[in-house]
């Protein structure tokens, strides 16, 4: 099962590392791992995509609360929640592609950030599996380039992550 | 009042009470080294190489309820420790390791014996720092500190680059420090402790099962009223040994791969198991898929959340130190009415006693070669039972454990997490000097002696009459055991050819030297050895070569898959 964690970690020198170090030295997976101080410069906040059995989500979880510098971890997957993901996608915009990216761009509620003579930069912002969505539905020759930030999360309502 | 670096580290230790320093001294900490000179508070001890130092500092721990400090130099000072620190990072052990590091304007240039030190010991510490601003650095220490011996304890290493340490501030050391970002859960949840009390007052066929993390949390005295109150059997794992006497009646003797065959059965057939700082690791509980069983209910006690359900589910969980849980049990056992179906219980022992009956230690005596069960027999004796015995890893280690019966804790110093070959005389010198005037035995054997031997020097620098009793079967004898139980006796690389003379290396060391061959000779020389105080004797006891450790679980099997010496 896919799983979003959220991590309120100390904004210090190593942090990171002893995060993703957990996860190689334990096996566990990391589908995507975003990181970025909060308003609180002193902290950052992390969002780890992964996967695993519901014993393996909590021995995760468990691991990461015993890193000193983990102030505090949500499981986002546990109640109701926002998921984003930007992706930059360069993409051949000549002849009759012209048209036809900018249709579907319109389509996924993107936008047009660069433009030359041949190509198109394009703006998505959306869940994971919106980004996959557009991605198959253009044509795979016309993608110059791709780029995402990987899953930010956030909890719905009255649901705080902060200590 | 602005100090160097320097003077500030040496401040700290002497706040925190530091009695040793074990280390070796080198560029990157000549600094440290020269207000180290400059005081008389802390005692530094000259090993011979870093391993040694932190091991040292580890068997200081593990033998008292103090905190051992080791101090390396830069690049292979530290890679030089890793494997120190990796053992007692595996088995929960306090210590702080201070590091000298390049100056900071020179990390990352690959400058002369720079390492990644924070990067290297990341994965086997509990944590560590890399102060890099002289006035973080007091708090940075007391950090240090409390993190090692707070929590599931484990060692904290503090990386200071040589800049830092020369580099001046004000003076400050705070008393307490907390921080938002460690706070372990450390009282047991009432409720849980109520729910298991009324569970294992409701068993039929109870079982307690204890580890290193009585031993480490000073537990023993509580966890054997507990058990004593109940009458119910309480085995240990190689590390809890001690925790609760091991010549008291209703100890089964330890679990595991290499435990008895009743501590092992009643594992498998109980219906309540307590388990008190204990991780159900491999080595303990074999494969986990066989030692489920869904009508037993498991009870855990441990200060570490993630040693819960990792490897076999629980019902109970109680995250606390254990000490204070078992305390409250006490309490709650104390005041709740006499159990009733006392004739299960009994009818459990009864069922007990009969697998006791196979005698599983049991082995052949024999009057031409030395059985090196009977020196650890004989040794037993000898000391009484009352002896600091630190063992390095392997077979020797195993006898040690099955036939010294440790009744206090503390006793039994080993690397049972990491399995450390080299462990046993450095751990001893730290543990002779925390312990002036106890006796220390160092049970080991002629394989792993060896990968340490240079701590004699050390020894006879310091003045340590630690009892060497080295189990010589030329072979690396686990080793050599699992090639002969699975490998069809291709004995690979596990004969140790040329071995040094034993007895005039320790005369080359200063220390005496004793070469025991017939099993007649075995207690006078042990006599001869005890008796001299004041000496490091280093008896070299030539054993059977194809002596087996039994019982034994084969690696993946089960608990109960037990190969028994009398079935070969």
């Amino acid at each position: 099962m896919r799983h979003i964690l959220s991590i309120l970690v100390e904004n210090e020198a190593g942090a990171l590392s002893r995060i993703s170090g957990l996860f190689s030295a334990r096996g566990y997976n990391i589908e995507s791992l975003t990181v970025a101080p909060t308003e609180d410069p002193t902290m950052s906040r992390m969002t780890i995509v992964t996967s695993g059995s519901d014993d393996v989500i909590e021995q995760i979880t468990k691991q990461l609360n015993k890193l000193v510098e983990v102030v505090k971890v949500v499981d986002l997957t546990d109640g109701d929640h926002i998921e984003r993901e930007l992706m930059l996608v360069k993409v051949r915009a000549a002849g009759k592609d012209r048209d036809e990216m900018k249709r579907l761009t319109d389509i996924f509620r993107g936008r047009i950030l660069d433009v030359t003579d041949k190509s198109y930069t394009i703006e998505l912002t959306g869940t994971g599996a919106k980004l996959d969505a557009f991605l198959q539905a253009i044509e795979p020759g016309v993608i110059l380039e791709t780029v995402r930030t990987g899953a930010s999360g956030i909890g719905r309502g009255e649901r705080i992550l902060r200590i | 009042m602005a100090l160097t670096g320097a003077e500030i580290l040496i401040r700290c230790l002497q706040e925190e009470g530091v009695e040793y320093v074990f280390g070796y001294p080198g560029g990157a900490v000549l600094n440290l080294y020269d207000e180290l000179f400059k005081q008389t508070r802390i005692k530094h001890v000259l090993v011979r190489h870093e391993q040694g130092a932190v091991h040292a500092a580890d068997g200081y721990s593990r033998s008292s309820q103090k905190i051992g400090v080791a101090m390396v130099t830069s690049g292979p000072g530290v890679t030089n420790a890793v494997t120190g620190i990796a053992t007692a990072y595996m088995d929960s052990v306090p210590m702080v390791i201070v590091t000298g590091q390049v100056p900071t304007s020179a990390i990352g240039q690959d400058a002369f014996q720079e390492c990644d030190t924070v990067g290297i010991t990341r994965p086997c510490v509990k944590h560590n720092f890399l102060v890099k601003d002289v006035a973080n650095l007091a708090l940075t220490v007391k950090k240090a500190f409390y993190l090692a011996t707070t929590g599931r304890p484990g060692p904290v290493l503090v990386d200071i680059p040589k800049d830092v340490s020369q580099a001046t501030a004000e003076w400050s050391y705070p008393k307490a420090v907390t921080m938002r970002s460690y706070n372990p859960v450390t009282r047991g949840h009432a409720g849980q402790i109520k729910k298991a009390v009324q569970l294992l007052l409701e068993a039929k066929r109870p079982m307690i099962y204890t580890g290193g993390g009585v031993v480490l949390n000073d537990a023993a005295e509580s966890l054997t009223r507990l058990v004593r109150l109940l009458g119910y059997p309480c085995t240990s794992t190689l590390m809890g040994l001690g925790g609760f006497p091991g010549t008291d009646p209703q100890f089964t003797g330890m679990l595991g791969m290499h435990g008895t065959y009743e501590s092992n059965m009643a594992m498998q057939h109980c219906d309540v198991l307590l388990a008190v700082g204990a991780r159900f690791d491999d080595r303990v509980i074999g494969n986990p898929a066989h030692f489920y069983r869904a009508d037993r209910k498991i009870i855990h006690i441990d200060i570490d959340p993630s040693s819960i359900s990792k490897r076999v589910k629980v019902d109970v969980p109680i995250v606390g130190y254990v000490r204070d849980v078992l305390d409250e049990m006490v309490k709650l056992v104390e005041s709740s009415p006499p159990r009733a179906g006392a004739a299960e219980v009994k009818a459990w022992w009864t069922e007990i006693k009969a697998w006791q009956a196979k005698d599983c230690l049991r082995y052949d005596h024999s009057k031409t070669v030395i059985k090196p069960q009977h020196v650890v027999e004989k040794l037993y004796e000898i000391t009484g039972g009352d002896a600091f015995v630190t063992s390095d890893v392997g077979q020797h280690q195993m006898w040690v454990a099955q036939y010294y019966r440790f009744d206090k804790p503390r006793r039994w110093i080993n690397s049972g997490g990491l399995g450390t070959m080299g462990f046993g005389l450095p751990a001893a010198m730290g543990v002779q000097l925390v312990n002036p005037g106890a006796t220390v035995a160092c049970v080991t054997g002629e394989a792993s002696i060896q990968m340490c031997i240079q701590e004699l020097s050390t020894c006879k620098q310091y003045h340590l009459p630690i009892k060497i009793v080295n189990l010589n079967n030329r072979y690396m004898g686990m080793v050599r055991q699992w090639q002969e139980f699975f490998y069809g006796n291709r004995y690979a690389e596990s004969y140790m050819d040329a071995l040094p003379d034993f007895v005039k290396l320790a005369e080359a060391y200063g220390h005496v030297g004793l070469k025991v061959e017939r099993p007649g000779d075995v207690e006078g020389a042990l006599r001869e050895a005890f008796a001299q105080k004041e000496r490091l004797v280093f008896l070299d006891f030539i054993t059977d070569q194809t002596e087996n450790v039994f019982p034994m679980v084969p690696g993946g099997k089960g608990l109960t898959e037990m190969i028994l010496a009398e079935e070969l």
